[in-house]
């Protein structure tokens, strides 16, 4: 019974990782931990302050309401930068895909053998992050767990999309313009740090169609317990993200890789 | 006489960098086509600005800051500015530095012709500022129009945003000729990254333990940031002068070191 | 003024040392106004190293060294920006177009703009590249980026060219074409400084040459003079198949000297046909015999016991 060709790639993936893991864990933790004490704790004394803003976000602690937020945004983050400068440099630069191409590999292995590394980086940030809300009073539930299952996903529902796409381009000067115009304004608006309910009303559609706004409100209601029958929405598009994601990069990668 | 002072003081590395101006001819030769990037700037600030007032600036309110009540926005908007120009200055002066000293080898045949370490490093940080000079104004100019500013001393914003680009732009070529590999790239992030959050940006220092408060005073973004405040509020200090001696002298202490430790990497 | 004959290069027990290290260990020799002077020697022999030192990229360690009579030491930048150099690696600049590495490059040296573009297209003109002009540098093909180097260092007009290891890693078509312009700069009276450990290189382009070994130049002189120095004019190369081993052993007192390689047995005389029937005279059949004149290899060969292409 041989190794499934997939996993002989993520096996690949995670011994060389494992001479980088300590730089990338300590920004993968340490990011979304000072933004939680920040934002979380910072900020949130500010708020806590107000009652009226207490209500809006649920009448929960403002660590409470932002933390789950952070925790899918972080996932966002990471399966970006995952598929994004590694997957051009596995291309073109140390050209490892045509390496691993000349063995018995095709090009639908290493499509599979990315999406369980994006999985797997996610589950860490997502962990990670769980982790940290575990002390705070006001996070510590048993929902994390549905709130790193929903980190997860998010974190696929932006990989294998931009996995795919970064197989269509050549030059990464455009990474450059996803963060600055598809990322940032995710981070920003799609309901992290503030309920999408402050958003004009055009602007609100244009969040719900975001995978963000989905990963967010996911792990959100099962940190808070507030989840209901939206969730199976929810789920439905990160999904759908994530299948159309996979069916393109089937697409790209043969054209891409082609010898 | 003159020279004989002139001499005495700046280094040796620098004292030949006749010809820093050719780095920037160079930047911006290869800039030209990329000024798509330089254009799209603008919607940074736009974005930042945008989401605080829309989101925590409604549920934060206002805030007292030095006995006047200030709105959240116009509290965080010039730390914003003051941060992004930390974050500029400080990516082209590692990123874009390392990616050319140890892989493309940019420099080294720059250094084949009449042109000095000093040359280069001064010409790389000076490029790096002018970034930052369009980068302030754009910024500058979004918080003019959000209606953020509280005083004509606002223009200042600019030159200010330029020396706090000096002063990070400087330690972080500095700190580039050190690192071994893209690995270490880390450590930079983990020094900007606290500072960006924690240097009064988000929430006052008064609401700080003293202890914390004297380590933040110690941190170079917190005079960056003051410094803004100052200049979109109109209300300079003596403490003023102290935060620019301050940005100032870690930019030049950082160039100097760039340029000893370039001339060692490519000249063994 | 110094005078017209005053070498260009003077080196006088010239050393690079690295840490323990020693690269190039007391070497002198003088490089002409007008001449072709080549470094010949195999990797590790320390030509790189004399080249950076001559460049001024490189402190000396040890000795003297004076390029247009001046002291690299206190007057690299003057230097510099009398020098063309051609480096081992290309070091392209990678953000930049072809036609934008030429006028950028020349920018360096203060040549003023409208100087660069037009120096710029005359030189993609020499090296056969116009066509390439606003091409990125990355998708260019190894003999292309060398001859984008090539024309990059002339963009100053220099009075000496230094080029380390000019055509390594080139196809033969591509070295034929480098060759070809460098024979025309030398006839434009450019000086030309080489390293290489291509012998029919440093015999094709080479006035004079020292050939370096370990860091120690083990001897001196235009090619002709070092073939005629140290050994015969023509190389009689045998082939032995493994049974006939013992008659190799058996012919060697038919000439002053012989090296015995791996694969075949070199016989050195003056006249190859003549001593190839004196072998088949005593019933020794070689598998393969082959004529040829001798080169620098075999200069090399006899110097220092070793090929110069490991």
């Amino acid at each position: 019974m041989t190794t499934p060709m997939p996993l002989r790639i993520f096996e690949h993936q995670l011994v060389a990782y494992r001479r980088l893991w300590r730089g990338t864990v300590v920004v993968s933790f340490a990011q979304p931990v000072l933004f939680l004490l920040a934002f979380g704790v910072g900020i949130g004394a500010l708020i806590d302050e107000d009652v009226a803003a207490s209500r809006r976000i649920g009448d929960v602690p403002y660590l409470a309401f932002v933390a789950p937020g952070l925790l899918a945004s972080a996932c966002m983050v990471t399966a970006t930068v995952e598929s994004t400068w590694p997957v051009m440099s596995a291309i073109k630069w140390s050209r490892q895909y045509h390496g691993m191409l000349a063995s018995p590999l095709t090009s639908t292995d290493l499509v599979h053998g990315q999406v369980l590394w994006i999985a797997f980086r996610s589950m860490i940030t997502a962990v990670a992050v769980g982790l940290v809300l575990i002390f705070p009073d006001d996070t510590r539930s048993v929902g994390l767990f549905g709130s790193v299952l929903a980190g997860v996903l998010t974190g696929l529902a932006f990989g294998v999309p931009i996995t795919a796409w970064t197989a269509s381009v050549d030059r990464e000067n455009l990474f450059f313009g996803l963060q600055r115009f598809v990322v940032t304004p995710m981070y920003l608006f799609a309901g992290a740090m503030f309920p999408i309910s402050q958003l004009p009303r055009p602007f609100r559609a244009i969040a719900y169609v975001t995978p963000l706004y989905h990963g967010v409100e996911l792990s959100r209601g099962f940190a808070l317990g507030t989840i209901d029958s939206a969730a199976f929405v929810h789920v439905a598009v990160l999904s759908a993200f994530v299948v159309v994601g996979y069916l393109w990069a089937r697409r790209t990668y043969p054209r891409r890789l082609s010898p | 006489m003159n020279v004989a002072l002139v001499s005495r003081i700046v280094p040796v590395q620098l004292r030949e960098s006749r010809r820093a101006h050719h780095m920037v001819e160079r930047s911006m030769v290869v800039y030209r086509r990329g000024w798509v990037m330089i254009v799209s700037g603008f919607f940074e600030p736009l974005f930042y600005l945008l989401s605080i007032r829309v989101g925590a600036g409604k549920l934060v309110g206002d805030l007292d800051v030095g006995g006047q009540m200030v709105d959240y926005a116009t509290f965080v908007a010039p730390a914003l500015l003051a941060a992004s120009a930390m974050n500029g200055a400080v990516i082209d002066s590692t990123f874009n530095v390392f990616h050319k000293l140890r892989y493309a080898k940019t420099y080294d045949a720059v250094l084949a012709t009449p042109m000095t370490p000093g040359d280069i490093a001064l010409g790389e940080i000076a490029w790096a500022l002018i970034r930052g000079v369009i980068y302030a104004t754009t910024f500058a100019v979004v918080i003019v129009v959000m209606g953020l500013a509280d005083s004509p001393w606002i223009v200042a914003a600019v030159p200010i945003a330029v020396l706090i680009g000096f002063a990070f732009a400087g330690v972080g070529m500095a700190v580039t000729t050190y690192m071994r590999g893209w690995a270490d790239f880390e450590f930079v992030f983990l020094a900007t990254m606290p500072m960006f959050l924690f240097s009064g940006s988000f929430f006052p220092l008064s609401r700080y333990p003293h202890a914390l408060r004297v380590i933040v005073q110690l941190t170079p973004l917190y005079h960056g940031v003051e410094l803004e405040r100052a200049a979109a509020s109109g209300r300079f200090g003596a403490g003023s002068f102290v935060d620019a001696a301050y940005l100032l002298a870690l930019g030049a202490v950082g160039l100097v070191v760039a340029a000893r430790r370039i001339e060692r990497l490519l000249r063994p | 003024m110094a005078p017209t004959t005053e070498p260009l290069i003077r080196a006088e027990k010239l050393s690079k040392r690295f840490g323990a290290f020693v690269a190039v260990d007391g070497i002198d020799f003088v490089v002409e106004r007008g001449e072709a002077f080549g470094f010949l020697g195999p990797n590790g022999a320390g030509k790189s190293s004399t080249m950076r030192m001559i460049g001024c990229v490189s402190p000396v360690s040890a000795g003297t060294l004076r390029i247009f009579g001046l002291d690299p030491a206190t007057d690299g930048t003057r230097i510099r920006g009398r020098l063309g150099v051609v480096p081992q690696q290309d070091s392209l600049d990678e953000e930049l177009t072809v036609y934008e590495n030429l006028v950028v490059y020349g920018r360096y040296f203060d040549l003023p703009r409208s100087v660069c573009r037009e120096r710029a297209y005359e030189l993609l003109d020499f090296v056969q590249l116009r066509d390439r002009a606003n091409s990125r540098v990355e998708p260019l093909s190894g003999g292309m980026k060398r001859r984008l180097t090539i024309a990059r260092s002339l963009m100053s007009e220099p009075e000496m060219l230094l080029l380390d290891e000019p055509t390594t890693g080139l196809d033969p078509q591509a070295r034929h074409l480098v060759w070809d312009r460098l024979y025309r700069l030398k006839q434009r009276g450019v000086t030309l400084v080489l390293t290489t450990h291509y012998m029919d290189e440093a015999e094709q382009l080479c006035d004079r040459l020292v050939i370096m070994d370990n860091g120690r130049i083990v001897a001196e002189g235009s090619p002709r003079q070092l073939i005629e120095r140290y050994i015969t004019r023509e190389v009689l190369e045998l082939r032995f198949s493994e049974a006939d081993e013992a008659d190799a052993a058996s012919i060697l007192d038919l000439v002053d000297r012989a090296e015995a390689l791996p694969d075949r047995l070199l016989l050195y005389t003056d006249d190859g046909e003549q001593t190839l029937e004196h072998v088949h005279a005593r019933n020794v059949r070689p598998l393969s015999a082959l004529v040829r004149r001798a080169t620098l290899e075999d200069v090399f060969l006899r110097l220092t016991g070793r090929s110069l292409v490991e």
